[in-house]
């Protein structure tokens, strides 16, 4: 899991473009959205590429994300629960 | 300053080859939406409106072209060929061309596609049009979103008024291609059903294709009969966000209340409104608020795009035509797809096509980048 | 009846070099765009949230934007862009991610930058302009169906001024000269004088 979040906040920060962050910037339960590390809705979007390009999940329902990408602990948790199936 | 009319026009669409083509099936409420799966496309079953290639090639045909034209440049060509024919005008000096599109001839982009490259600038496609019908001067293309239909509308009155030209042929059109439906499937705004806009069960938009022209002309003589005068027009930036609408309909209630002054026109004088209604979550909820704070949630009001789809490029244009046929034939046409209201502020959607003496109507259009155009038509006394 | 209006400022970027009514304000040996672009923006102190979410169009038209509009207190203020490239950069980005089966996946934050007026809408944010947007594509720098568009907007009373100009980026090469007209300024707004601030630099 530990690795899976560090790999989440790389893959996030570079994604997203996010120039100024830094992975120790990113606390596993900071929200990304709003608030937090002030994502908007494309990269709401972006985020359920990445789930299905680098984890090969598919979000049925987009409005599942809300959920799902609250923090990069709420990913990790998602991740891992789809893998184990 | 002068007046400025649309006026000849013509509609290319899965309807058919003329404007009237279309507006027929309109009246009866048909749309030309359909179910189509073309992997070519996309990966799913895909709800859109497309011209049949075969009748698009013998068209084409018909007009002895000397070289190999895109799709999209057929599309364009015949029905510009009709516009200019009906409009007897002589192609001189004081004839102006303007191209309304989003994205051009972007399907040369792709390494399967039988044209170069260079064919996806949109100033080849330009020169292709200007050259095959031998206009004066060359092509402006307007490039401006889903509203650059309506705001190649205003932008040729624009030019006329500064005495640029006194005729602007203006031609839109966009294709389906893979480059879009990947675009807006990944932005999660497709809908796999025809489109609901306004509508509580609302799923998102279907994209379509057609090839609209019109002539903008200051020339009062010649009209066609189902000429309008164009009263006034605005365009305004939500300076919000790039791609989700404005909460507050900002840029949109802005257009729409500068438009209404330059027409000096009140709310109660818009008999209808062709909306946008692309039938996503968001545009729909924001074109209600816009509407309510100008005061014209009672005014009848329709989106064309369940006929259609949105056709993007051509969408404004497609619909500024079909209102200007709504005013002469004195009908408001039914907003197809639309049962139950389903966005926050009351509105007056068109449930059933109904006759009904009608002179004004004002257009509207709202895209990405948080553009949004209003325009306000008058029908031409008789 | 014609009025006469005027240039108030003007700049440019290419080649390595921003410019400001004709004075060298930043100058950069990076060979590759996305380098020199974001050495510009830091040292120009330029801030915007969103600017590296930006693609290459929106980033040259943003500073360019922004070196008119930093100390511009008018937001009354169309903007009218113009280039040869539309957003092909880009275009062809979005297209490679969808070129083979395989590897289908469009990206959302791409595909909106499929448009050349979505820097407009950048610039309007950053700079709270609600206001007239037009991008037009011609194949070279068009003074004349510039000058007379942004006379026509002024004349009707759509704007107090328009940013005018020319945002071009394909194939790592990029060019940028815009311009703000208003009712009074340095230069006489003509198309000659157009073409003439354009050539200069």
């Amino acid at each position: 899991m530990t690795d899976l979040k560090l790999e989440l906040k790389e893959k996030i920060i570079e994604q997203l473009n996010l120039e100024d962050v830094s992975i120790t910037e990113i606390g596993d339960n900071d929200p990304l959205f709003g608030e937090g590390l002030g994502l908007d809705s494309i990269d709401a979007l972006e985020l359920i590429v990445m789930l299905d390009k680098d984890y090969g999940i598919k979000l049925a329902d987009p409005k599942e994300g809300k959920k799902i990408f609250e923090s990069v602990e709420t990913m990790a948790t998602y991740i891992t629960s789809k893998k184990a199936n | 300053m002068s007046k400025v009319y649309l006026s000849h026009n013509n509609l290319l669409s899965a309807y058919g080859f003329d404007s009237l083509a279309a507006i027929t099936k309109i009246k009866q409420e048909r749309s030309s939406l359909r179910l189509i799966d073309d992997p070519n496309i996309l990966s799913k079953t895909v709800c859109t409106s497309r011209i049949v290639t075969e009748k698009l090639k013998e068209a084409f045909g018909l007009l002895n072209p000397k070289e190999s034209y895109t799709r999209l440049e057929q599309l364009l060509i015949i029905s510009l060929e009709k516009t200019i024919k009906a409009s007897g005008l002589p192609l001189n000096e004081r004839v102006g061309l303007l191209i309304s599109t989003t994205k051009g001839n972007i399907d040369a982009l792709d390494t399967r596609n039988p044209f170069d490259e260079e064919r996806a600038y949109l100033h080849v496609l330009g020169e292709k049009i200007k050259t095959f019908f031998g206009f004066h001067h060359d092509a402006m293309v307007l490039s401006n979103a889903c509203v650059s239909g309506v705001l190649a509308i205003a932008t040729a009155k624009r030019f006329i008024a500064q005495g640029t030209y006194d005729h602007v042929f203006v031609a839109g059109g966009d294709l389906v291609t893979k480059f879009i439906l990947s675009g807006f499937n990944a932005f999660q705004a497709l809908s796999d059903a025809p489109c609901k806009p306004y509508d509580k069960n609302r799923t998102g938009i279907n994209i379509g294709e057609v090839g609209a022209s019109i002539l903008i002309t200051k020339d009062s003589g010649a009209l066609a009969k189902e000429s309008v005068v164009l009263l006034g027009e605005a365009s305004c930036n939500d300076a919000n966000h790039i791609s989700g609408p404005s909460r507050t309909g900002e840029g949109l209630f802005r257009s729409i209340e500068s438009a209404m002054k330059q027409a000096d026109v009140s709310a109660a004088e818009i008999d209808t409104i062709s909306a946008h209604g692309t039938a996503t979550m968001f545009n729909d909820e924001m074109e209600s608020i816009a509407f309510n704070r100008v005061g014209l949630q009672d005014t009848p009001l329709n989106s064309l795009k369940g006929y259609f789809g949105h056709t993007l490029g051509a969408s404004g244009l497609l619909e500024t035509i079909v209102g200007m046929h709504s005013l002469h034939q004195n009908t408001l046409f039914c907003s197809k797809g639309f049962e139950e209201l389903g966005v926050s502020e009351p509105l007056n959607v068109i449930d059933k096509t109904t006759p009904k003496p009608i002179d004004i109507f004002l257009k509207t259009a709202s895209g990405f980048g948080g553009c949004n155009t209003a325009a306000i038509f008058k029908k031409v006394a008789e | 009846m014609a009025t006469t209006h005027y240039i108030e400022h003007y700049c440019r970027i290419t080649e390595g070099r921003i410019s400001k009514n004709g004075t060298l304000v930043f100058e950069s040996g990076e060979t590759e765009f996305s380098d020199f672009i974001k050495s510009a923006y830091k040292t120009l102190r330029i801030d915007y949230s969103k600017f590296f979410k930006m693609d290459s169009l929106s980033k040259l038209a943003l500073v360019a934007a922004d070196l008119l509009l930093l100390d511009e207190p008018e937001k009354n203020m169309a903007l009218v862009f113009s280039n040869r490239a539309s957003s092909l950069d880009t275009d062809r980005k979005h297209q490679q991610s969808i070129q083979d089966s395989e590897s289908y996946y469009p990206s959302p934050a791409v595909f909106v930058y499929t448009l050349p007026n979505i820097c407009l809408g950048e610039i309007s944010i950053k700079h709270r302009l609600f206001s007239e947007n037009g991008f037009f594509i011609f194949n070279r720098f068009k003074a004349g169906n510039l000058f007379d568009y942004a006379n026509s907007l002024l004349a009707m009373q759509k704007a107090e001024k328009v940013l005018c100009g020319w945002v071009d980026f394909d194939c790592e090469k990029y060019d940028a000269f815009l311009y703000v007209v208003a009712k009074n300024g340095t230069f006489t707004h003509s198309k000659e004088r157009i073409n003439q601030l354009y050539q200069t630099l």
